[in-house]
């Protein structure tokens, strides 16, 4: 299935908290999740909150706590070709991995960079974490990167503090970080969540840019379909732990095929229609909170197989994959 | 626009804190808002938008008279706030009610939902108790709760349902204003679509007119018949919402509509971001047209005069040098 230019290839990935030997009370946040991502694209994986996205993405980064038990594989094609299984790595590996491999950015940039540390010494750190290069040679590529994520008077900010900046600007530090060792893979769950839409377009934007100058694979966080539909290649749409439709994103947008993802679709604000939306009725229930379908209670298509098994999933065409017991035929939605 | 039909109108309103900065720091001077006039029509929904720090939620809060204006007047029902005393203040408070963005913070952990909703009745003593258990029952009702909720406490629902209660409370008064400021924002999208829905719904059946203060752009276009849009505490724009749909006509209008473009299978990223910059800080607001820093078509003049609101007709208003010069280029646009 993964063919060369394949940079990160997840096969059944699941996450479970609390451990199954004390008994009862083990949550699966993440449950067999697979997908893969090729050099150079952006997988978008989009959910609402509790669906298991975050936890899938530190899953990758091995960033859960002890409590957290992994199963499946997670194949990370490195920069020399050298293939990784990233979810069985030990500690020390998996730190060599991790900044240098599979870089990562976060929602809130505040609590994810150090408040007592100059800013250009913690975009040097992985460089010299990872014994890429001298301290000053580290601090000119410190100063080099914030210039490239946009920032100006580099050499002033790089012995400023995170305190301050601006939050854009933060962001952009979180960039230069994660992006100091140039990683085939760059994990940036909700970047811009927290950020005002001007500066979320120049931070997605940025990303973009950064992406083709060094070939990265992005796998992307989200939980705004407007987002997804500006930086996304391919869409993986995430329900209750489980990956539910997976598809290049004018597919995903113009021939929805699970339940959900048309209902999340449709209630999106459509500016050139007034007045009220479509909601999906119920709420977002816990992952794996019970057997079949997670979806079925809210859907309107649901049958008695999907209150008892999980669909399988059904393959349209090469490109669009859906795990539904009822999936809208192949149409176009005009 | 009649006097008659305008429900609650701000003239000229200006906010101002002082800001002192550590412990022994000089006061500074903060301007949260700047001259600002708008009116809030009978059975309207009046969109506001802007990024963090436009002035947005001070709004809100000098309209729910929780703050003072610093100058300028700000009447409801043509009477200035600041006459109504005593019952009438009181009956005040209960026709302009908000619903905050995050009901983890506007609902007590330790209350029951029961009384959280009795409160309001308690403070503005409404009604025996046989009636306030039957309007509770009926606000419940209302807002699409199971009247099972009651003996709840906030942590045992979910977030859209807390969102429920809360503006259940804010309907409890019967008020004739409603202010969402980002009602919906810490919403998931499915549930965000429900309790949208549930607003306008309610505006019907309790004859609202809304505020619906947001950074969502999309939803306040569906939402809303009117838009003010704010920039670091100064009005920038007003419009009916078909002029602002169409990207309205100030540079920073035309700038957060393309930095949030709708769902769009066929969307893609240009280069060049919309805006540059980041907002600047409003203890040292830029002279001039605040915007003039990050527009892409500032002018000389843009840093030297403050822009003054144009009238562009059919109560859509600029504060745009760039809509000042040419009056017939005012003419030339189709009438709205």
């Amino acid at each position: 299935m993964a063919d060369r230019d394949t940079v990160l290839d997840v096969r059944g990935l699941c996450t479970s908290f609390g451990s199954a030997a004390a008994g009862a009370g083990a949550v699966t946040a993440v449950n067999d999740a697979s997908f893969s991502i090729r050099r150079g694209e952006t997988l978008v994986l989009v959910g609402e909150s509790g669906c298991g996205k975050s936890v899938t993405s530190h899953s990758l980064m091995r960033l859960l706590p002890a409590s957290a038990s992994l199963r499946g594989e997670a194949w990370l094609t490195g920069r020399d070709g050298r293939r990784t299984e990233l979810l069985s790595l030990g500690a020390d590996a998996m730190r060599r991995v991790r900044g240098r491999e599979l870089g990562m950015i976060f929602q809130e940039p505040m609590t994810s960079l150090n408040p007592l540390q100059r800013v250009g010494d913690q975009i040097a750190e992985p460089l010299l974490a990872h014994g890429l290069c001298s301290r000053g040679e580290a601090r000119r590529r410190a100063i080099e990167l914030l210039r490239q994520v946009g920032i100006a008077e580099a050499e002033t900010r790089a012995i400023q503090y995170p305190h301050q900046m601006s939050g854009g600007m933060r962001q952009r530090v979180m960039i230069a970080s994660a992006l100091a060792c140039r990683p085939s893979v760059l994990i940036a769950d909700e970047p811009t969540t927290a950020l005002d839409v001007t500066v979320q377009a120049q931070i997605l934007r940025l990303i973009r840019r950064l992406q083709r100058e060094m070939g990265m694979a992005v796998l992307f966080i989200t939980h705004d379909m407007g987002v997804v539909s500006q930086i996304a290649d391919r869409v993986a749409v995430m329900y209750g732990g489980r990956l539910v439709e997976v598809a290049d994103k004018r597919t995903l947008f113009t021939q929805p095929r699970h339940p959900y993802t048309r209902g999340l679709l449709a209630a999106v604000p459509d500016p050139r229609r007034r007045g009220r939306l479509q909601g999906i009725p119920g709420q977002v229930e816990p992952a794996g909170a019970a057997p079949g379908c997670g979806f079925a209670r809210r859907c309107a298509q649901a049958g008695p197989a999907c209150f008892s098994t999980f669909p399988a999933w059904v393959v349209g065409d090469e490109a669009h994959a859906v795990a539904c017991h009822h999936p809208d035929p192949l149409r176009s939605v005009a | 626009m009649t006097a008659d039909d305008t429900l609650l109108s701000f003239d000229r309103v200006g906010l101002r804190f002082a800001v002192r900065s550590g412990w022994f720091g000089k006061a500074r001077s903060l301007g949260a808002l700047h001259d600002v006039s708008f009116a809030l029509k009978r059975g309207e929904v009046l969109g506001i938008v802007g990024e963090s720090g436009c002035g947005k939620s001070s709004l809100a809060k000098l309209a729910m008279r929780l703050v003072a204006p610093s100058s300028g007047t700000i009447r409801y029902q043509g009477v200035p706030l600041d006459e109504h005393r005593g019952a009438a203040a009181r009956q005040l408070c209960g026709e302009v009610q908000m619903v905050f963005q995050d009901p983890n913070a506007s609902l007590n952990p330790r209350m029951t939902i029961a009384q959280s909703l009795h409160e309001p009745f308690v403070l503005h003593r409404r009604g025996t108790h046989a009636q306030q258990r039957a309007e509770i029952d009926g606000l419940l009702a209302a807002v699409g709760l199971p009247p099972e909720v009651l003996a709840r406490h906030p942590h045992e629902l979910s977030g859209g349902q807390k969102q429920r209660v809360a503006i259940a409370r804010a309907l409890a008064l019967k008020p004739k204003v409603l202010i969402a400021d980002e009602a919906v924002a810490a919403l998931d999208a499915s549930v965000k679509a429900q309790i949208v829905n549930l607003l306008l719904d309610l505006k019907q059946q309790f004859d609202l007119s809304i505020i619906f203060i947001s950074h969502d752009l999309p939803m306040v276009e569906t939402l809303c018949d009117r838009v003010l849009v704010l920039y670091l505490g100064r009005l920038m724009e007003q419009a009916p919402r078909d002029a602002i749909a169409t990207g309205g006509l100030h540079p920073y209008t035309q700038a957060l509509w393309r930095s949030s473009p709708a769902v769009d299978a066929e969307a893609s990223l240009d280069d060049e971001a919309p805006v540059a910059g980041e907002i600047p800080s409003p203890f040292d607001p830029p002279a001039g047209c605040v915007f003039h820093t990050r527009c892409p078509q500032a002018m000389p003049a843009c840093s030297a005069q403050v822009p003054p609101a144009i009238d562009c007709g059919a109560g859509h208003r600029v504060a745009c040098l760039l809509q000042a010069a040419p009056q017939a280029d005012a003419q030339r646009r189709p009438a709205m």
